[in-house]
């Protein structure tokens, strides 16, 4: 079987969860021999004039080794499209920070998402825009190509996703990572959510990455609930023994919350209850690693709180100082209002920290190793931080079975399931 | 005649409150007693009630055919006392019939057998003598925590004075060897040992209303009928069984209060059955053999075990942890601590911090308040954390500890004895102090002016501390002599008194009562008589006034 797939990002050039995710599951994929075309857009400069062309791949720097990096390359084609697509941006976002450069002359974006692909600005300030010019790139590669089912992942891509249904009449499923709700609470940006449900709407079948979004899916979108179905998602197992060599320069413990400080992700919530822990127990420190539009407003609180010389702020971290910084922590926490699935804590669990997540996460799904509180309940997540600093023996629990339940997540398996999938919307 | 050996268990804990860490060391009260009054209520009103008042019936109607006997749990029965004493009253109604055995278990319902015998024997007296107190029959006949039985177990259970225990007559320790006899201790024969027929017992507690079940619906026809195929020889048949199954596990609507009413009228017309308690059965039969049991046995869960329970870290480190104060308890006497420390031994809480039912185990999930056995452990480690705390404030540490460099003024240090006059010891005390200060630093960054800062500081902390040995505490008192005390105890509110001396040792105790007049002493009585079960809510603001009092005395 042979699937186009319309991703945005790919290692090494990636903003979040999305493309570790994309990656680990065509990875899973090839290994069930299944072959992918695997389309992103990319703006790099390095275009060529018919807006897309095929990457060398052995070019591309990919962390795993070569026996497997061979056998993958082999079964995929990646293909980039020039586009100023941006994760995680709504449009108004995006026409703010485009036009910042415009009047400053600066790279904002290159600022703001280190370690990701920069933007040349040549193709449009306007995201709506981007996402109907990756369409009919789309439809073009479509023609040009052969394959039997399409496979599109989050709404940027659903637009170039019915297109390539259109021209090839293959069957369509879109992958939901995250919906516009997760994304902006419930000012929702109508123009987005039209993309979202038309995409859902036009595929045969949709692909949620929780039982939440799921839910999401068949009640704000209207989607039929036979249609929908749940693939949780998965990580890849990694060890990291170069990290053995990393030592806290504190002797205090670390609860470390890692993300976007963003609205969804429940940063004050952490802040709140880190006061709630300091109040009882001066020997820790919490560490917010991230950056986001909340940010400011945490450290104002934070001040307020006074508990300045314990709450520590890294902003952004990327690659190895992610790694670093679980590395250094007792407790992860994730405390996010509405997370489809989130990835970190079992980033977390695999370097053998503890976690509390919250209820609204769909990674809660899928972990028993983990302590789960309601985002909002500030007493059960300073309750749950306190919990595992203070009584050894639930540490030892979760780093014993925490990381063997993680390992047990594998892509080769979700793949499986989205194979089954594919067959249910070609074979229908 | 062969006998069914009908024994239901009865059993609550007290089932703890969302307790935060931010709780500790402010709030002292665990329990959850909304939903512990509204579970008590609940199964009290679908089976305590209903399945009693069936009881009474058939022995009403079959006269001594039929025998039942129960276990109840100490923590059950003060729920019961509390909110639905009306259970308790037809309990008594049952007692009074004479046909029906109580069996003596651990008040607490607790895990101490597996951890401490005096502790394991003191709770099995208290149990005792509240079932002696509210039902008027002394146990003769034990049945440890959810069957759990070894043959250490049994011969501690012998020594103790009961001629039968109760246990599961699991697989295997049978191997081939059938549960229908009477079977003894290893090592202390005199012991009889009945084995719960796990089979038709799990039949009516598990499987009774499954109807994905082969054999679903179960008439009483269908069970005597399984009761007649059992070998003519074998002479009990034991059916163990938690007593809500009744009405709470097995709802009415399953038909198994039909099941119950009408099993005797079944039994005594299609079979050579009879009812019997194991009082009875330990006259009639003579154990075929001893059954040896080395490892803990119970009756939960497939393996029959005591994983439910220990085994896990969480589990084990939170036992551990609970009897690392037993001896601690020991000496302490504030009655609310003692039951804490009752109701913490519950075997529930353990059972909630079970991981098994990652697996398998919807048992599990059912009777689990807690989302998971993370959260169980938290919960019981912060009230833990909490009731050590209070316990280490309340009993008296061994005197002067090696590694204590405050002065321990609520110790009476033994030192005082030599000394003639009470005002001296003092200076002693200190000299020990300014000895073990310098230990401090050591091992520590030495630079110069660490160093010194710390000198002045320590000189600092000396000028304290010679002003806090000025200062004598509550329990001092017994240091002073009688003529001081008396001169204290004029100036002290006989109400202020009474509270003050709760919790203390009985030294203190006999010091104030022999220096009150005697009138005062009559007052006094009268008093601790009266505020004997309260709770001081204030003990220290009492103990102060009278610390005053005895400081001012010194000078």
């Amino acid at each position: 079987m042979r699937v186009l797939m319309f991703g945005w990002e790919f290692p090494p050039h990636i903003t979040g969860g999305l493309g570790t995710a994309c990656f680990g599951l065509t990875k899973g994929l090839v290994k069930h021999g299944i072959d992918v075309i695997f389309v992103v857009p990319k703006a790099f400069g390095d275009e060529t004039k018919d807006g897309f062309r095929l990457v060398n791949a052995s070019e591309v720097v990919l962390d795993f080794h070569q026996q497997e990096s061979r056998e993958f390359w082999q079964k995929i084609q990646y293909m980039e499209i020039g586009s100023n697509l941006v994760p995680y941006l709504d449009p108004e976002e995006f026409e703010r920070i485009t036009s910042q450069e415009v009047r400053t002359g600066e790279d904002v974006r290159r600022t703001i998402f280190s370690q990701r692909y920069t933007f040349s600005g040549k193709y449009g300030p306007n995201l709506m825009e981007e996402v109907s010019r990756y369409a009919l790139v789309a439809s073009s590669l479509a023609q040009k190509n052969t394959f039997d089912v399409i496979h599109a992942h989050d709404w940027l891509t659903y637009p170039a996703g019915i297109a390539a249904k259109e021209i090839s009449g293959k069957p369509l499923v879109v992958h939901v990572h995250a919906t516009e709700f997760d994304r902006s609470g419930e000012h929702v940006n109508q123009a987005v959510y039209d993309i979202e449900q038309k995409g859902m709407t036009e595929a045969d079948l949709v692909i949620t990455v929780s039982n939440l979004t799921r839910q999401i899916v068949i009640e704000r979108y209207g989607i039929d609930p036979e249609k929908v179905i749940t693939v949780h998602n998965a990580v890849e197992p990694v060890d990291h023994p170069e990290m053995e060599g990393v030592h806290k320069h504190v002797k205090e413990k670390i609860v470390t919350f890692l993300g976007r400080v963003t609205y969804q992700k429940g940063p004050d919530y952490f802040v709140e209850a880190a006061y709630k822990v300091l109040q009882r127990d001066s020997n820790v420190r919490f560490v917010m690693a991230g950056s986001g539009d909340l940010l400011n407003r945490m450290i104002r609180r934070v001040a307020q709180l006074k508990i300045s010389t314990k709450f520590h702020f890294t902003g952004f971290l990327a690659g190895q100082e992610v790694d670093t910084m679980f590395a250094m922590s007792d407790v992860y926490v994730m405390p996010s209002v509405s997370e489809p699935f989130g990835i970190s804590p079992l980033e977390a669990m695999r370097s053998n920290v503890p976690v509390v997540i919250s209820k609204q996460s769909g990674v809660a799904e899928v972990l028993q190793h983990a302590l789960k509180v309601d985002f909002w309940d500030i007493d059960a997540l300073a309750d749950a931080i306190y919990g595992i600093l203070h009584y050894d023996a639930l540490r030892r629990t979760f780093v014993r079975y925490g990381k063997a339940e993680v390992d047990n997540l594998k892509w080769e398996n979700a793949a499986i399931n989205v194979i089954e999938v594919y067959n249910k919307a070609v074979y229908k | 005649m062969r006998s069914i050996c009908l024994y239901f268990q009865v059993h609550q804990p007290f089932r703890l409150r969302t307790y935060r860490f931010f709780n500790i060391g402010e709030d002292h009260h665990y329990y959850d007693d909304y939903q512990n009054r509204h579970i008590i209520r609940r199964v009290a009103e679908k089976s305590y009630l209903p399945a009693n008042k069936l009881m009474l019936d058939l022995i009403r109607e079959f006269g001594t055919a039929f025998r039942v006997s129960y276990s109840i749990s100490g923590t059950a029965l003060e729920q019961l006392q509390t909110y639905v004493p009306e259970v308790i009253k037809s309990f008594q109604q049952l007692a009074a019939t004479g046909q029906v055995e109580f069996i003596a278990e651990t008040y607490a319902h607790s895990l101490a057998c597996l951890r401490n015998k005096e502790e394991f024997v003191r709770q099995v007296k208290l149990h005792q003598r509240k079932i002696e107190e509210l039902f008027g029959q002394k146990p003769v006949t034990f049945r440890n925590t959810e069957l759990i039985y070894s043959d250490q177990i049994g011969e501690m259970v012998a020594e103790m004075g009961f001629h039968t225990m109760l246990t599961e007559g699991a697989k295997h320790i049978l191997g081939w060897k059938s549960p229908n006899y009477m079977y003894c201790n290893n090592i202390n024969p005199k012991l009889k040992v009945l084995l719960r027929n796990f089979r038709l017992s799990d039949d009516l507690t598990f499987r009774f209303s499954n109807q994905d079940w082969s054999e679903w619906p179960l008439t009483t026809e269908k069970f005597v009928r399984w009761l007649n195929n059992i070998d003519k020889k074998e002479e009990v048949v034991n059916l163990f069984l938690d007593y809500e199954t009744i009405g709470e596990h097995q709802w009415k609507e399953t038909g198994i209060f039909d099941f119950f009413k009408h099993f005797p009228t079944a039994v005594f017309s299609k079979s050579g059955f009879t009812f019997n308690t194991p009082e009875n059965l330990y006259k009639e039969l003579q154990p075929v053999a001893a059954i040896s049991v080395m490892h803990p046995i119970s009756w939960a869960d497939e393996e029959r075990d005591l994983t439910a329970w220990l085994g896990n870290e969480l589990q084990d480190e939170a036992f551990a942890k609970l009897y690392s104060y037993e001896h601690k308890m020991k000496s302490c006497t504030d009655p609310d601590l003692q039951k804490d420390w009752l109701y913490l031994q519950t075997s529930n809480h353990f059972y909630y911090m079970c991981t098994k039912w990652f697996s398998a185990g919807e048992v599990h999930k059912y009777f689990n308040p807690y989302g998971s056995p993370y959260e169980a452990f938290i919960n019981y480690m912060n009230v833990l954390s909490d009731f050590m705390i209070r316990v280490d404030e309340n009993v008296k540490a061994p005197p002067l500890a090696k590694k204590e460099p405050k002065p321990r003024t609520d110790i009476k240090p033994k030192v005082s004895r030599e000394k003639t006059k009470t005002v001296e010891i003092k200076p002693q005390v200190a000299r020990e102090e300014t000895k073990s200060v310098p230990a401090k630093p050591k091992g520590k960054a030495r630079e110069a002016t660490e160093i010194k800062a710390e000198g002045k500081t320590r000189e600092k902390q000396k000028g304290k501390e010679k002003e806090n040995y000025r200062k004598l505490d509550f329990n001092d008192i017994i240091t002073l002599s009688d003529k001081k005390v008396k001169d204290i105890l004029k100036n002290v509110e006989i109400e202020t008194l009474a509270h003050a001396v709760k919790g203390t040792g009985k030294e203190v105790k006999q010091k104030i009562e022999k220096n009150l007049g005697v009138r005062a002493l009559r007052q006094y009585k009268e008093m601790i008589k009266q505020l004997k079960g309260l709770k001081s809510p204030d003990l220290n603001k009492y103990r102060k006034a009278i610390i005053k009092e005895i400081n001012q005395s010194v000078k």
